[in-house]
């Protein structure tokens, strides 16, 4: 141990979305705050300023804004008998990294996730019967209510600056929204975002096939804007390059945009960079944890922050695997069904329909990240289990995203992919192309899960993250059904051509293809410490002064995307850790 | 003859007796303006908001120095003028300084010694302050500012400007005012404090009155024509406070508090000084001191602010349409705001709320002199970090993407746009910005 640093009150594992609101809540309440960021420091102006940002292959080829995989990765495997390889080359998902981490190269999609979906198993049991579930499906409630849950749903909304029409306020429907999302007790903070042609054209065809369109909710602001902290967006210019790219604009919801300047104003307040925590330290009685270890960058060393509080804010895979090799909770075995930590991994399944029309110029250069219409008639509350055979949702969305050569030139099937055949099929459909896509749900399943490689170690001589992961017959039913419902929408908007792109059944998991980056589980809260990392207040069961956020604390994934979600879990934690666990530090439950 | 010789040498003998006078003779410092009690004490805080309103940080203050010890060098038309070590510090700074000795240096423009201050210290205005906010301020100096040593570079102004007993004629024309502030019988509470703060403290007309023949301020109070109708400060243009199309008469008292306190409101940011001006004094202004000085500057408008003109603008420029159409063919002045600014500034030029400023009617792209909008283009501006709008807001520049050429065709364009008439701007101007930034 080279050097031992200051004793903070609180440290946080990650500057992103939740070491941002985890930063700013406990600053306010007086503690000293340190945020550890593996990355390095980065802000709107310099790193992501025009025009240097909007440049498709450094960012959206090369990944320019990504965790280099030489430096952190994971190891895959599909099945408990196959051997597990690192993920060298980025591929289906992406892991951001620096400051603001993975809220600064998103799309910007925000959900609250579907009114079912926090007692999702209670709600499968009572409403088709536990024996809609397959043997295998480890799914389970989540240990709160939405209705607990909806003030800090609202809250992190109004602080992100989402743009979109609420559907249900307070019981209310309301024309034009989503009529079937879970009440909410606001509208959104910003009116929802003009739509490209292409999702223009979605909503018109889903409204004639008696669907209920609604325009797609995102962190895109849609006109100035100032959230409670005073801090500041502007409008968006639709330019295209959300997703791997830093918005240049202040038009992205970011913890950039939203919270760091005011917190970086606060003197009981540190972030260090380039600061990457390898292990949280355990007291000698494993009661509570004493602070982590971090590698500094800058000066080579290991560091020792001692901390009373410590909460792991980092990406959904990295909690986990800090938990695992921090020895913090029984790791998950399949094989027995034993132990929590690494258990309930899950991912995310989308598949979608192509229309090609060789009359209308859908000017792909206007995007943004959460363009366009979506509807929720095939959401998880929408569907009966128990005649469809499956478990689970979508929800569908219609909206060019980007317009950008390197990686979004949809071509008919047939086009060579190379040489003058393409260039002619480029010639002739560029421009040309839309898409709608359904993004559904993922259940929790036995051998899905993650843990610590059997063979593999990362630069620190940790061992990797392993996961194992492949597409459950669930959810291939759950998407074939999208497509059949999809089909014909897509048929009534007359492209010249179409084509799909459904997992069908037997479909392994490929990494190669980007798909997405929500990657949930691993650490999920619960009411049982049998079954569950983290108690209601996404304590942990093991160490009280250790709380853990992320789309790892879901218990399955929701069909949704998950910041909605992660934001709405950070600020319900952290009212609690304020409210209930500082004055009396203790397990909460 | 023999007698006019005579006399001719009484009156050499006279005027040389005169000249030693002048150089020699003591100036008489002004005394307190008010008696304050003997157990007078300073609210706490009140020295700390007045240094703050008179902004001494950001002069004697040098970059990366310690507050308040001096060395920064102000660049003036006669030199360089380096700033004092204003710290407590009995070597260096004011440590050994008097109540008396500190109240002549802010009314008077002297030393203890003697020696007469360069007006880059703005004494003409300070020669307004309350006898209550000297004592604050000195009280805060002597106690509360951390004792620096810092032996700070001499000023050293080429002749005739290193005789600065000769500053002692300039005072006569610059600052022979009676000392103090009078309110104005029949005006209300709030004019009269913010009327206090800008003639006072807050030294508004050091930059934004014009300078007379003898480089004095053209108007240290509203008494004056020229008062704040804008000034030039290292041939930057610092713009009218008072004209129908200026910033206060434009916007709400409101709008105006929140450019003070924010350096950002509905219609416009703080670039260049008035950033630094927000950064290191406005900002630490109570809500009703920024609400008053924006009152105040609303009631000395010199014309009303014409609201039917406005009204009758067109609703669509000529320049938005120009935008809008966006013809392969446009001219390059267009297209390079298309390729670089409309993102945010929109084509119609009105910006977005706080986040992005109005470039249609912003009084820094139709400054006299173009040099702050070229700078701003060039080199991009931060706004600075307040309690009421945390964020530091940039804008990049532009200075590796754009030509000389270019960025001067692309100003022309936004200062003759919309409704902006402004004269035009030249390569050579720009390059002359740009030339600056490298050394």
């Amino acid at each position: 141990m080279a050097r031992t640093e200051k004793k903070k009150d609180v440290v946080l594992v990650g500057f992103g979305w939740t070491g941002a609101i985890m930063g700013i809540e406990l600053a306010n309440e007086g503690l000293e705050v340190l945020a550890l960021e593996r990355g390095h420091d980065q802000d709107t102006v310099p790193n992501f300023q025009y025009p240097e940002m909007i440049d498709e292959l450094k960012y959206g080829i090369r990944y320019g804004m990504m965790e280099k995989p030489a430096n952190t990765t994971v190891t895959i495997r599909r099945s408990l008998d196959e051997e597990a390889l690192p993920y060298r080359s980025l591929g289906t998902f992406l892991l951001g990294t620096g400051v603001g981490g993975a809220g600064t190269h998103w799309n910007g999609l925000n959900w609250r996730p579907m009114q079912s979906e926090y007692k999702l198993k209670s709600y499968i049991t009572e409403k088709f019967g536990a024996g809609v579930m397959t043997e295998d499906m480890t799914i389970q409630d989540y240990p709160m209510t939405y209705e607990e849950l909806e003030p800090h749903f609202d809250r992190f909304e109004k602080v992100a600056g989402i743009s979109g029409t609420a559907g249900n306020v307070n019981g209310k429907i309301i024309e034009g929204g989503n009529p079937f999302e879970a009440p909410r007790s606001d509208e959104y903070p910003m009116p929802a975002m003009p739509s490209t042609w292409d999702g223009v054209k979605f909503r018109d065809a889903a409204k004639a096939a008696g669907y209920h369109p609604f325009p797609s909710p995102g962190g895109i602001a849609s006109k100035d804007y100032k959230n409670e902290y005073n801090m500041q967006m502007g409008p968006c210019n639709h330019c295209g390059f959300c997703e791997r790219y830093g918005c240049y604009n202040y038009s992205k919801s970011s913890p950039q945009t939203a919270i760091i300047d005011a917190l970086k104003r606060k003197k009981n307040f540190e972030y260090r960079v380039n600061s990457e925590v390898l292990r949280v330290e355990k007291s000698t009685d494993g009661k509570t944890v004493t602070g982590v270890t971090y590698f500094d960058h800058k000066t080579g060393e290991e560091v020792f922050q001692p901390a009373d509080l410590v909460i792991l804010t980092a990406f959904a895979l990295n909690n986990v695997h800090l938990m695992l090799v921090s020895g913090i909770g029984q790791p998950y075995d399949p094989n027995t069904n034993e132990g929590v930590v690494g258990r309930n991994y899950a991912y995310q399944i989308t598949g979608g329909y192509t229309l090609f029309f060789k009359d209308e110029n859908f000017n792909p250069f206007i995007g943004t990240g959460a363009n366009g219409f979506c509807i929720d008639d095939f959401g998880i509350d929408n569907i009966d289990f128990a005649k469809e055979g499956f478990i689970g949702g979508a929800y569908w969305r219609a909206g060019q995203t980007n317009g950008q050569p390197g990686h979004t030139m949809p071509l008919p099937a047939g086009t060579p992919s190379w040489g003058a055949g393409w260039k002619k099929g480029i010639g002739e459909w560029y421009g040309h192309a839309m898409s709608i896509g359904a993004h559904g749900s993922v259940m929790s399943y036995r051998g899905h899960y993650l843990d610590l490689d059997p063979t593999y170690k990362d630069r620190h001589d940790r061992p990797m993250l392993r996961m194992t992961y492949n597409w459950h017959p669930n959810e291939i039913r759950q998407t074939q059904f999208m497509k059949q419902k999809m089909e014909p929408v897509a048929k009534s908007m007359n492209p010249t051509t179409m084509q799909e792109g459904f997992k069908k059944e037997g479909a392994m998991f490929d990494v190669r293809p980007y798909q997405t980056t929500h990657n949930t589980g691993g650490t999920v809260t619960g009411d049982d410490p049998k079954t569950s990392v983290l108690n209601r207040y996404l304590q942990s069961w093991d160490c009280h002064n250790l709380f853990v956020m992320g789309a790892n604390t879901f218990p399955q994934n929701t069909q949704y995307n998950p910041t909605g979600m992660v934001g709405g879990l950070a600020y319900w934690a952290a009212e609690h850790i304020r409210k209930d666990y500082l004055p009396n530090p203790r397990p909460l439950v | 003859m023999k007698k006019l010789i005579r006399v001719l040498g009484v009156l050499v003998v006279l005027g040389i007796v005169a000249l030693l006078a002048f150089i020699f003779v003591p100036v008489q410092r002004t005394g307190p303006v008010t008696q304050l009690a003997a157990d007078f004490k300073p609210a706490e805080g009140q020295g700390e908001y007045v240094m703050h309103a008179g902004d001494c940080m950001a002069c004697h203050t040098s970059e990366g120095g310690k507050p308040f010890a001096g060395g920064r060098a102000i660049e003036s038309p006669m030199g360089t003028i380096w700033t004092t070590n204003i710290t407590p510090d009995k070597e260096t700074g004011i440590g050994s300084w008097s109540l008396d000795d500190f109240r002549a240096a802010l009314y008077d423009g002297v030393t203890p010694n003697g020696t007469h201050l360069y007006p880059a210290m703005p004494y003409e205005n300070y020669r307004k302050m309350s006898e209550e906010d000297i004592v604050a301020l000195y009280d805060y100096f002597m106690h509360q500012v951390e004792p620096v040593s810092n032996k700070v570079e001499e000023t050293k102004l080429a002749f005739p400007f290193n005789m600065r007993f000769g500053l002692r004629a300039w005072n006569w024309l610059a600052a022979s005012y009676p000392a103090g502030f009078k309110p104005v019988q029949g005006e209300d509470e709030q004019f009269n404090r913010g009327k206090y703060l800008v003639e006072g403290a807050g030294h508004c007309a050091a930059c934004h009155s014009p300078r007379n023949l003898f480089m004095a301020q053209d108007g240290i109070d509203d008494t004056s024509n020229a008062f704040l109708t804008g000034g030039e400060i290292d041939g930057y243009t610092a713009p009218d406070l008072r004209g129908p199309e200026s910033g206060p008469q434009k916007w709400t008292t409101e709008q105006t508090a929140a450019y003070l306190a924010t350096a950002r409101n509905a219609h416009s940011s703080a670039t260049g000084e008035m950033m630094l001006v927000v950064r290191d004094s406005l900002q630490y202004m109570t809500h009703e001191d920024n609400m008053a000085i924006a009152a105040y500057l609303k009631k000395i408008g010199t014309a009303p602010a014409n609201a039917s003109a406005a009204a009758a603008k067109p609703e669509v420029t000529e320049t938005e349409k120009l935008l809008t159409d966006a013809k392969p063919d446009m001219p390059l002045g267009p297209r390079l705001y298309l390729d670089n600014c409309a993102a945010c500034h929109i084509v119609n030029g009105n910006g977005a709320g706080e986040t992005f400023p109005e470039l249609d009617g912003n009084s820094l792209v139709t400054a006299k002199s173009p040099k702050g909008l070229i700078s701003v283009i060039l080199h991009g501006a931060e706004l600075p970090s307040t309690a009421d709008r945390p964020m530091k807001l940039r804008m990049q520049g532009y200075d590796n993407r754009l030509s000389d050429e270019e960025v001067a065709t692309l100003a022309t364009f936004l200062r003759e746009g919309w409704h902006n008439k402004a004269p035009g701007v030249s390569a050579a101007e720009v390059k002359a910005v740009r030339d600056l930034a490298a050394h």
